[in-house]
């Protein structure tokens, strides 16, 4: 992972989102975290310009006013959002989600524990495999922008519009 | 992988696909390797309800006839197709290339080490990545498909198959 960039959180869930926290701390990932606590919450964060542009977004799918499907089909469909893979994390084991989820270009789909130990392995595999994976920004990041603050809308790059 | 699917292997070149093999087999995955050696044959593979659908597609980008990019607009386009996770398998860092992958829905994009071990470790990675992961099922009423099972037969006569060992 790009550790000079943001992972959001898509959560409405106060104990899961302390978990994703807390697993993280525990296991040294040093991206920030940045919480939404519903689809609607998440597209307006990603939408504003001002926001720095995540390079993972892990998405739970039960949410109030905008659910995780919703925002799937949402960001899919913007031609800079699509880019940013979303991992879904979930107690959902229900093929029909699992499904939509993959229909939308999930990159992942991954069901959380209730037992700490196996949750923070499945927060240590997507933090493993999205080390590994290159992503667009990383390789065109010009040598003079600062660490997180690079304007991709001025340099016209791919994550903003 | 969880699944006894076969991971379709989409390579023009018969030492990375030699390379492939043989991290699977040192990783002790059990999934069948398919490989296709451009993205048309691919598609062929893929639409042919006699065979096994792939859990996984590992793709490389640049091939003679159907490259990967291309693959990957009608791949994307299919209804069942398109819930098949794509991983990207190639030697270009290229960032016309990173961006064309991500807005066609790849679920990875790896760059192919010459060093064996680092190589290993990425074959590593993607596998307990995806075993970890829930994979959707590729029939369209729910049920599962035709071929779902790991007879070694159904991809005998595919074309390129990787034979070597």
């Amino acid at each position: 992972m790009e550790k000079h960039k943001p992972i959001l959180l898509v959560d409405d869930d106060d104990i899961d989102a302390m978990a994703v926290e807390r697993a993280m701390r525990d296991l040294k990932i040093t991206n920030q975290l940045i919480r939404a606590n519903d689809g609607e919450q998440a597209i307006d964060y990603l939408r504003n310009r001002n926001n720095r542009t995540p390079c993972l977004i892990l998405l739970d799918l039960n949410m109030p006013r905008m659910n995780g499907i919703e925002f799937l089909k949402a960001a899919k469909n913007d031609d800079d959002l699509k880019m940013i893979p979303v991992v879904v994390l979930t107690t959902s084991h229900e093929q029909r989600d699992i499904v939509e989820s993959f229909e939308l270009s999930v990159a992942g789909y991954m069901v959380k524990s209730a037992d700490y130990a196996e949750f923070s392995e499945i927060i240590r595999m997507i933090d493993l495999y999205w080390t590994q994976c290159k992503t667009p920004d990383q390789i065109v990041r010009p040598e003079n922008s600062r660490a997180g603050n690079f304007d991709y809308a001025k340099a016209g790059g791919p994550i903003r519009r | 992988m969880q699944t006894v699917q076969p991971i379709l292997l989409v390579e023009d070149d018969n030492i990375d696909a030699m390379t492939v093999k043989r991290a699977l087999k040192d990783l002790k995955v059990t999934n069948q390797l398919v490989r296709t050696t451009n993205g048309e044959l691919a598609l062929g593979y893929l639409r042919d309800d006699s065979r096994p659908k792939p859990c996984l597609i590992l793709l490389d980008l640049n091939m003679p006839k159907m490259n990967g990019i291309e693959f990957l607009k009608v791949a994307k386009d299919e209804q069942i197709l398109k819930r098949i996770p794509v991983v990207v398998l190639t030697t270009s860092g290229e960032q016309r290339d990173l961006v064309d992958s991500y807005k066609l829905s790849v679920a990875g994009y790896m760059l192919k080490s010459v060093d064996y071990k680092n190589f290993l470790e990425t074959i590593r990675i993607v596998d307990l990545y995806w075993t970890l992961s829930q994979m959707p099922e590729l029939a369209e009423d729910g049920k599962s498909p035709p071929g779902l099972c790991e007879s070694d037969k159904d991809a005998e006569n595919v074309p390129a198959l990787a034979d070597n060992e």
